[in-house]
């Protein structure tokens, strides 16, 4: 520690070797002051976490302190048969690995550096992974999930010996989820082999960077951080709200009206990337914008399901500036750095400002001039959620979510891995796994809980003691009982649960036979979706329109349909929820009108016309409405929560107003909105105090009502499923093993009800609630709301809809009414053909 | 209880419906099991006794509480009717040593519930020896008054043939959403039964498996709800994969 100070004093040139500030000087380039720092942080043995925008050269900086390691380290003996890995880098994404290695390989060969570089991931052939492991590349760049396998393996060890530095990049986007955890639980590991590792965190702006710095080290002192370092932005960038002429939409995702003004602006700039939220807006967005593409422009689309090579295509071009749009969804998310974008169109609702301002800074990665972006708001909401998000940004402000205690399902996941690479004993893999910053409140007694979770499946019935995947041997150590389960262990491997995907082969149109013939996979796309087509119907997927011919093995059969309208619409819906500041800034709109000039008068006309008719909450306000419409009785109320706390509110007030007996018939949810219908008329019964509306809303719905409602809840069923999966409790489908069939395996939503009625309080269960309440369900955030609302309610009972109604009430019909009884519809069904055999 | 006591409750009662299998009367249950007035006969199907223990075998523990919660789901039947035959329709233990690890106290409650009936284990392709430890006998079919029970359904059977071994379920498409429910899969000659066991899965009735076994004008499917069951001709039912490409054979041009 006392070395700093000297370091500091140091110039940097005795940081950086003559051949490294030769190689700055020749391309005309001076040591950045933050490359600088981490190389004084690095040489005296800490870890670092940078933070710094796009184009500021992070890459780099976060590699220097591995590279003038490696250009000092000693010739390799003669004799000396094996050196470990000497730099792990771990990125979230395959492209980005292969896209650093082509970034690093430049500086290595023009400095003249002797170091091996090489990508390790799912996709390297397994004769490459066999000989990495007998001569490891002084620096990997690899994934969590290959990591994970890793150190799995019994020649982890030696693998990893001369292991010193760790790099860790786009760890903002990393940390939040279970891959974080996994990977948080694998850099514990690689410290038990290696104690001296030094870590280096690259990141974007995020809300708490001194949990990442956490992250970074060792969790064996309070307060054990890593260094930050922090770039401060560059310019500004500039953000507009596409100001249109035509008409922007009360609701619906397309931004179809929008198209023309986007296609003018791709005109106008030499390389526009598009970004929206889901798959099927991208899909959308590319066809309007071909069918607009008058000057045949070269405009690609570039999604996660798409074909892996269509993709390298996509991304090969965008990198030699041959494309002047892409149109994206968070694949391209990441610091991936192709070409010169010179502009990012942002389509649909940015829902987090973070998430907006690192999308942003994919434009122009010079930090001297502003990126340039324009949002795109595709229904009325929106705008005033693009406005809240481009106000945040000229405010600088941060809405990453917080990191979350560490999963157990991945706990379990990493203890079998830990056997698998040998016998452990308990007290030090606790010891071990606590250092993770995830895990470090994690208590022994859940710590044993897992233990015997992976030994026999955790039972308080202890029946399978003997077929037990781990056993503790005489010595105290825990060891695999046979090979197999290290097999089983690497087949499951990893935290991502996919829904099931089939192949999308492009075929000619099936002739009276029935006879179809293979054609190119154009990507996958999933089952669920497939199932609910009929042969005919038409789709939109990568970038055409296809007529479903069938499905035959684990391949979907379509045909080309050009020139028809795709019949069947896909909305997966937003998969990421609004976020409270953007919710709260928005809330903060509507309440203020003299902020409404800086609105598109369409917007704010709308919002004049619903204060006149009905009223706009205050900050703090919830405003309820209620009115009849074709012989139902509406309920509709505005807390902008997101998605899924509405969704999670719906189903406890049509539980609450089914007891009080207001036959309530559905619900639908949106970011900002919730409507539930019902045959009673509910504004009558909240007036008339047979039911007051406090009662409806009152906190303890999130008590009783939630638990029974959970407990039946599909929400919680899936999320078991994949806490199942993570866990290792039922196993991965694999490609190709699907035809084992439904009845070889026990399905999850079976183990769930059998599980929920005789042990309730299994550690998977637990797990699982867990998961739920801050995920699928944001629980928290609905109870937040509830706690701050009770005597701020403004109920108006009105004689018909209300202008900021009609979004939501748009959106009946068009999203499903989710976890509402099945039984309805079978009851339906059924009547529906009683009535037909009645008439005849 | 006399049929026709066991009628009249069960008018009463929610959840079961009257079919005809070759002229007899069979209720269906919506927990899965079916009676026969007559011949106070009540009949399950596809327990698959320890199969959790069975998968726990290969390194997969599924929860070890199946065959306490299947047997429990029996017995509250068994107490609803009071019949004098049981017929467990094969496929009862999901291995053929099943029998042998079922645990002390669960083994108890089966002999206890045997008491005072005729017990009769048909044998299934997962378990073909019989469970020589417990009460009751065995059989590979059982024909009484006009039906006959066996665990695989016979292409070329005669009318009045209940069974099991499929694990038929059905599945119906409407408003954009799907339900897919086990189900009594039945046409006026045949009656499948739906698998009754706590960790049974379930094969559409629209796959290939059961294309020669109904008259398919005439089936439906009886989808199990909540004390409800719901009859749904064959003609509202879909596969679960809405079109499957059939091979084009290779003898064709």
């Amino acid at each position: 520690m006392e070395q700093i100070p000297n370091l500091l004093q140091a110039p940097a040139h005795t940081l950086l070797p003559e051949r490294f500030s030769n190689w700055f000087s020749g391309r005309g380039w001076t040591l950045r002051e933050h490359q600088e720092k981490l190389l004084i942080e690095a040489a005296a043995g800490q870890s670092s976490l940078l933070i710094a925008p796009t184009g500021a050269g992070k890459t780099l900086a976060g590699f220097l302190p591995s590279l003038i390691d490696l250009s000092q380290r000693p010739k390799r003996k003669p004799g000396e048969p094996f050196r470990g890995v000497h730099t792990l880098y771990v990125s979230p994404l395959k492209a980005l690995a292969v896209d650093i290695h082509r970034n690093l390989q430049m500086p290595v060969d023009e400095i003249g550096l002797k170091i091996s570089l090489e990508t390790r991931s799912g996709d390297t052939p397994v004769h490459k992974r066999q000989r990495q492991k007998l001569n490891p590349p002084d620096i990997l760049l690899t994934t969590p999930e290959q990591l994970a396998l890793l150190i799995a393996s019994k020649e982890a060890g030696r693998f990893f010996a001369g292991l010193k530095y760790c790099i860790f990049d786009e760890l903002h986007s990393l940390v939040t989820s279970k891959r974080g955890h996994l990977l948080a639980l694998g850099l514990a590991r690689l410290r038990s082999l290696q104690p001296e590792i030094q870590t280096i965190g690259l990141s974007a702006t995020v809300a708490d960077p001194q949990s990442l710095c956490r992250w970074l080290v060792p969790q064996i002192t309070r307060n054990a951080k890593a260094r930050l370092i922090t770039v401060p932005g560059g310019v500004k960038p500039e953000i507009a709200i596409l100001d249109s002429a035509n008409r922007v939409p009360w609701s619906g995702h397309s931004a179809r009206y929008a198209v023309s003004d986007i296609y003018r602006a791709i005109l106008a700039h030499k390389t526009t990337l598009l970004f929206v939220n889901t798959r099927s807006q991208a899909e959308l967005l590319f066809q309007e914008l071909w069918r607009a593409n008058d000057d045949n422009l070269p405009i690609a689309l570039h999604h996660g399901s798409l074909d892996a090579g269509q993709r390298r295509r996509v991304e090969k071009a965008m990198e030699a500036n041959s494309l002047r749009a892409v149109v994206a969804t968070s694949t391209l998310d990441l610091g991936i750095d192709w070409g010169d974008v010179d502009l990012v169109i942002h389509v649909g609702a940015p829902k987090g400002a973070s998430r907006l301002a690192q999308r942003i800074g994919r434009s122009n990665h010079r930090m001297d001039e502003p990126s340039k972006a324009i949002l795109v708001p595709a229904n009325r909401f929106e705008v005033l959620e693009c406005r809240a998000a481009l106000e945040a940004s000229t405010a600088g402000a941060q809405d990453t979510p917080a990191l979350l205690d560490g999963a157990i399902d991945v706990l379990a996941q990493h203890v079998l891995g830990t056997a698998c690479a040998g016998p452990f004993h308990a007290d030090e893999l606790y010891g071990e796994i606590t250092t993770a910053q995830p895990y470090s409140k994690l208590d022994r007694k859940t710590f044993d809980r897992v233990i015997e979770f992976v030994a026999t499946g955790g039972y308080a019935l202890k029946t399978y003691e003997r077929y037990a995947r781990i056993r503790k041997t005489s010595d105290g150590r825990w060891r695999i009982s046979n090979p197999r389960v290290a097999q089983q262990y690497r087949l499951n491997v990893g935290t991502i649960i996919e829904a099931p995907m089939l192949n999308v082969r492009l075929t000619r149109q099936r002739g009276k036979g029935g006879n179809v013939r293979g054609g190119p996979v154009l990507g996958k796309i999933e089952e669920t979706f497939l199932e609910a087509l009929s042969p005919g119907d038409t789709f939109l997927f990568a970038g055409k329109v296809l007529r479903f011919e069938g499905i035959r093995e684990n391949e979907c059969y379509a045909s080309s349909a050009p020139g028809v309208d795709a019949k069947v619409p896909y909305y997966a819906g937003g998969k990421f929820p609004l976020s409270t500041y953007l919710a709260d800034t928005v809330r903060k709109m509507l309440a203020e009108p003299g902020r409404w000039q800086s609105l598109p008068p369409q917007v704010s006309g709308w919002l004049k016309l619903q204060q006149q008719f009905s009223a706009l909450p205050a900050r703090d306000e919830l405003l309820v409405e209620t009115f009849p419409r074709a012989e139902r009785y509406y309920m509709v109320m505005y807390p902008f929560e997101g998605r899924l706390a509405h969704q999670t509110l719906g189903m406890l007030l049509t539980r609450r107003l089914e007891r009080a007996g207001a036959r309530p018939l559905g619900f639908v949810a949106t970011d900002y909105a919730l409507s539930v219908w019902a045959l009673r008329d509910i504004g009558r019964m909240f007036r008339s105090g047979e039911y007051p509306l406090r009662e409806l809303l009152d906190e303890d719905m999130l008590g009783d009502d939630l638990e029974a409602w959970l407990a039946e809840s599909w929400l919680l069923k899936r999320t078991f499923r994949n806490c199942a999966l993570i866990a290792g409790l039922i196993e991965k489908r694999h490609p190709g093993k699907e035809k084992t069939g439904r009845q070889m395996t026990v399905s999850a939503d079976l183990i769930y009800d059998v599980l929920r009625s005789h042990e309730p309080d299994h550690i998977l269960l637990q797990a699982t609630r867990t998961d739920a309440a801050a995920g699928l369900l944001d629980v928290r955030r609905l109870a937040e709301m509830l706690s701050r609302i009770p005597d701020r309610i403004v109920h108006k009972d009105l004689n018909e809809i209300s202008p900021l109604a009609v979004p939501v009430m748009l959106e009946i019909g068009k999203e499903s009414v989710v976890g509402s009884a099945n039984d309805a519809l079978l009851e339906e069904l059924v009547m529906e053909m009683d009535e037909l055999v009645g008439s005849q | 209880m006399t049929s026709a006591q066991a009628q009249e409750t069960g008018s009463e009662r929610t959840g079961i419906f009257p079919i005809e299998v070759a002229g007899v009367e069979v209720l269906c249950d919506w927990r899965g099991a079916a009676y026969v007035p007559n011949h106070r006969l009540l009949t399950i199907s596809d327990l698959h006794f320890e199969k959790g223990s069975s998968f726990a075998r290969r390194g997969s523990f599924v929860p070890p509480y199946d065959t306490h919660e299947t047997l429990g789901r029996v017995a509250r039947i068994v107490e609803d009717y009071d019949p004098a035959v049981v017929v467990c329709l094969g496929d009862s233990f999901h291995d053929d040593n099943g029998h042998d690890r079922i645990p002390d106290e669960i083994f108890k409650d089966i002999v206890r519930l045997e008491d005072g009936r005729d017990w009769c284990w048909i044998s299934g392709n997962h378990d073909p020896s019989a469970p020589s430890k417990l009460p009751g006998f065995s059989a590979d079919e059982l024909a009484i008054g006009g039906l006959v029970f066996r665990h695989e359904p016979h292409a070329d059977s005669a009318a009045g043939e209940i069974s099991g071994h499929l694990h038929p379920a059905a599945r119906i498409f409407r408003r954009g959403r799907t339900v897919r429910r086990t189900c009594f899969a039945c046409d006026r000659n045949r009656l499948i039964m739906p698998a009754f066991g706590a960790f049974t899965g379930s094969l559409n009735v629209l796959a290939p498996a059961y294309e020669s076994l109904f008259d398919w004008p005439r089936m439906q499917a009886l989808l199990l709800g909540d004390r409800r069951i719901y009859p749904i001709p064959a003609t509202h039912l879909v596969p679960d994969r809405s079109c499957v490409i059939k091979e084009k054979s290779r003898h064709r041009a």
